[in-house]
């Protein structure tokens, strides 16, 4: 399945450094569907996943999901309960039970991007379905070892708290797509307008993957699409006009058709996490496939499949490899003879591949130094 | 030069919306090192322009600093040109000057002599001397100014050796540390800090200062006063002038706006007439862009500066134009209930203003077209090549903010004037200006027309 990004149109971008920022603009809000963030005072947040497996990770805020009466339903009557959304205890670390859980009986909390990097972190660490012989010892003992990647914030990101600060919000927006040096970092859509005001410079607090970290650091600044009328032939007025108007359905079809591409015609698996009336909060991992852009991400979708909420984390290069090795094992049964003859391989190369991944811990020492002898050997 | 002359209109050395105030003053310190070095004449010369205080300080600085490197002929102009200068600045700028000067260690004679002729010229030294006290004996230390009468002893000694003072006003400044009531005959800033020594409250103190308030400081105290209700700080908003009056005006929140309207209304077209003057209803068919989008806001250094000028521009184009409209990017078209948000969609707006079919097209922007980017000046390029060779239509671009990355205000066009502007009662003379920019390259002319305003300038003090 893909992402549907219908009913939002892509406005002329605005450039700051090397940073762009498209705004997506709703001409009628999602009905029914509010967002309002709820900041914590600590910025470290502990996710309780299962029993005993915690990860770590910088949670600045997590969002409550309000299903309100309706799209009139300002964000004002929200902030008439505020005691229900306050977990209770104000301990320095906080210990979020599960990364969505409901608040009350119309409201759902989730932690955003977070719900999706657990997903790729855990991605089918349910534990090989069959234990093979090669899983190791520790992690039965011992639990998995804890799966952390690294993400900065988007404080950390050159350029991005200028280019949110200068930033000129279009009435009626509901979305953002950001790029660094032209490389789609995220994708950022709600359902109201409104709410886009409150959670714009939330973006800053949002994790970006090392790539766009890159990106954004060493980037040139990049061109505004500027508009360009061929003046031959313009008469009047009205002629003039006409070509200031294709000038910017020109440039929707253009971000639509080319920049956005790798998001919207990606193939995504998706983990279906909650349902609320007619919304489906779900995750969603993409195809893994080298070479393109993979982004993960959340998405609340409404009655139709069209994204109400949608936040993506774009993963690197390295990250896609290794999620690439990840998936080609489960789709295998965790039989590493038969993922290396998918992958073209041996089961010595597979080892080393995955070991260069940082999932050399998954196999054993003796087998994977007998990985290592045949490659030695071989060569 | 006429990028100097923009700049020296509207840069101030504070933040703006796209830079920071490192970045202005770095920006704006390099035009005036570039300009003294390349051509002090011309250099000195702006002075005798319309340009901001803040850029008047610097050159008389600079011009100072560098005596040494002008000839006598110079010397002399310059000498006039900034003595000038100095009796058209608010006095509170000056003594800011005399204070660099200081820290510059820039004390040669002629120094010496301007600073002795200023502080002479000054109406009322008493007052000066309690106000400006600590300005005042800094700079009369460093020009070896003989003080006349008590003012020495008033400035160097402490008040507790001194007995009495026969000027009032120097034994209020003396009474005030004990006596609570001499406080009311100091000038606001001053008893402002006895008052706060002795602990008097806020609405107290405001309500008994009222009379010595100045009329600015009434406009600036008159929100915090009404929170306190000190009813008497009651500023005449009909005598204020208008860009002050702009920002006053968005200062307020939209409720009390919109229920103060007639009285704000009334007081902005009122001072509009007063900054027209003779120009009222002669400039036929008006149309115009003016910038409301998010970037307006300015800074916190200048809050909402730019939009204060496209309010002002809006009621003073009101009052020039016979027949007047306004087209403010967001589409609102109530002007009062203004508030800086949304994109800038130049493009479109000009060319709805165009399709008007104006004698005149007046745009008030920061010229950071993004909606989409570049449009504006196409618009602009094919109209004046295509549509209007003819130029039927004068179209200027008015700038508030000065960019510091291009030494300039931003421009739109190159077939569009662009001139700085920092308050809007000098836009009937920058949209003259800017005009006849347009077809002026010629350094000869330039000077010729700069000798002209020198002396204009000079003659007004005659």
């Amino acid at each position: 399945m893909s992402i549907d990004l219908t009913g939002l149109t892509a406005r002329p971008s605005q450039v700051w450094g090397g940073v762009r920022l498209v705004p997506l603009v709703r001409d009628e809000p999602v009905p029914g569907l509010r967002l309002a963030p709820e900041t914590y005072d600590e910025g470290l947040g502990v996710v309780q996943v299962g029993p005993r497996a915690a990860y770590v990770s910088y949670i600045p805020h997590a969002f409550v999901l309000n299903f309100g009466a309706g799209p009139e339903a300002v964000y004002g009557t929200h902030l008439d309960q505020p005691g229900e959304s306050r977990p209770p205890g104000r301990a320095r670390l906080r210990f979020h039970r599960r990364m969505a859980r409901r608040v009350d009986k119309d409201r759902l909390r989730f932690l955003p991007l977070h719900l999706a990097l657990e997903g790729y972190l855990a991605l089918h660490f349910g534990g090989p379905a069959t234990r093979w012989q090669e899983w190791s010892d520790r992690a039965i003992r011992n639990g998995l070892s804890p799966r952390c990647e690294e993400s900065y914030t988007g404080a950390a990101v050159q350029g991005l708290d200028e280019a949110l600060r200068v930033f000129e919000i279009h009435p009626g927006q509901c979305g953002v797509l950001v790029y660094a040096a032209d490389a789609l970092a995220t994708a950022f859509v709600v359902p109201h307008p409104d709410d886009y005001r409150v959670l714009h410079d939330t973006l800053l607090l949002d994790l970006f993957g090392e790539l766009i970290y890159h990106y954004a650091l060493l980037s040139a600044p990049v061109p505004a699409f500027g508009a360009r009328i061929d003046d031959a032939g313009v008469r009047t007025l009205a002629d003039l006009r006409a070509r200031a108007a294709a000038q910017t359905a020109a440039w929707t079809d253009f971000h639509d058709g080319v920049m956005s591409r790798g998001l919207l015609a990606g193939e995504y698996t998706h983990q279906h996490v909650h349902e609320v009336g007619e919304f489906r909060l779900s995750r969603f991992l993409p195809s893994f496939a080298r070479g393109r852009e993979n982004h993960l991400g959340e998405i609340v979708t409404d009655g139709a499949g069209r994204a109400a909420y949608l936040k993506t984390y774009r993963l690197s290069e390295q990250q896609v490899r290794r999620g690439h090795l990840l998936a080609a094992l489960a789709r295998n049964d965790w039989h590493v003879e038969d993922t290396a003859a998918e992958l073209g391989t041996d089961a010595a190369q597979l080892g080393l591949r995955l070991e260069r991944a940082g999932f050399g811990s998954l196999i054993r020492q003796d087998v994977m130094d007998g990985y290592r002898a045949r490659v030695r050997r071989g060569r | 030069m006429l990028l100097f002359v923009n700049a020296a209109i509207t840069a101030t050395g504070q933040r703006e919306f796209h830079s920071t105030a490192r970045e202005q003053r770095l920006s704006l310190d390099f035009l005036h090192a570039y300009l003294l070095g390349n051509y002090r004449d011309l250099y000195a010369a702006t002075l005798a322009l319309d340009i901001n205080d803040h850029n008047a300080a610097l050159m008389v600085r600079n011009l100072l600093a560098t005596a040494a490197e002008a000839t006598a002929a110079q010397r002399r102009t310059e000498g006039r040109l900034i003595a000038r200068r100095l009796d058209l600045l608010p006095p509170q700028r000056v003594y800011r000057l005399f204070g660099e000067l200081r820290r510059a260690r820039t004390n040669n004679r002629r120094t010496r002599a301007i600073m002795r002729d200023w502080l002479a010229a000054r109406p009322d030294p008493a007052l000066d001397a309690v106000k400006y006290r600590g300005a005042l004996k800094r700079a009369a230390r460093h020009a070896h100014l003989p003080l006349d009468g008590e003012l020495g002893a008033f400035l160097f000694r402490s008040h507790r050796k001194a007995v009495r003072f026969d000027t009032p006003l120097l034994d209020s400044w003396r009474r005030a540390h004990y006596d609570t009531t001499a406080i009311y005959d100091l000038p606001y800033t001053v008893a402002e800090g006895f008052a706060a020594a002795h602990r008097i409250d806020r609405a107290a103190f405001l309500e008994r200062i009222e009379p010595r308030l100045t009329r600015l400081e009434r406009l600036r105290l008159q929100e915090s006063a009404a929170r306190l209700k000190a009813g008497a700080v009651a500023a005449d908003l009909t005598r204020m002038p208008l860009t002050r009056l702009a920002s006053y005006t968005l200062g307020l929140s939209l409720d009390d706006r919109a229920a103060r309207r007639a009285e704000l209304t009334g007081a902005l077209r009122a001072a509009a007439r007063r900054a027209a003057g003779d120009q009222a209803g002669r400039w036929g068919r008006v149309v115009a862009v003016l910038d409301d989008s998010f970037s307006a806001y300015g800074s916190g250094h200048k809050r909402r500066r730019p939009l204060a000028v496209a309010l002002a521009a809006h009621h003073l184009l009101e009052v020039l134009a016979a027949d007047y409209a306004p087209l403010w990017l967001s589409g609102r078209s109530d002007a009062l209930l203004l508030h800086p948000h949304g994109p800038t969609p130049l493009g479109d707006r000009i060319l709805a203003g165009l399709e008007r079919a104006p004698d005149r097209l007046v745009i008030v922007s920061d010229g950071r077209d993004n909606a989409p980017p570049g449009l504006a000046a196409e618009v602009l390029r094919i109209w004046r090549t295509r549509l209007d060779p003819d130029r039927r239509v004068s179209v200027v671009h008015l700038n508030p903010v000065y960019d510091a990355a291009g030494f300039d205000v931003r421009r739109l066009a190159p077939t569009v004037p662009t001139a700085g502007i920092r308050d809007a009662e000098d836009l009937p003379a920058l949209v003259e200006l800017a005009q006849f920019a347009e077809g002026r390259t010629g350094l000869a002319e330039l000077r010729a027309h700069l000798s002209r305003r020198i002396d204009r300038f000079l003659g007004e003090a005659a």
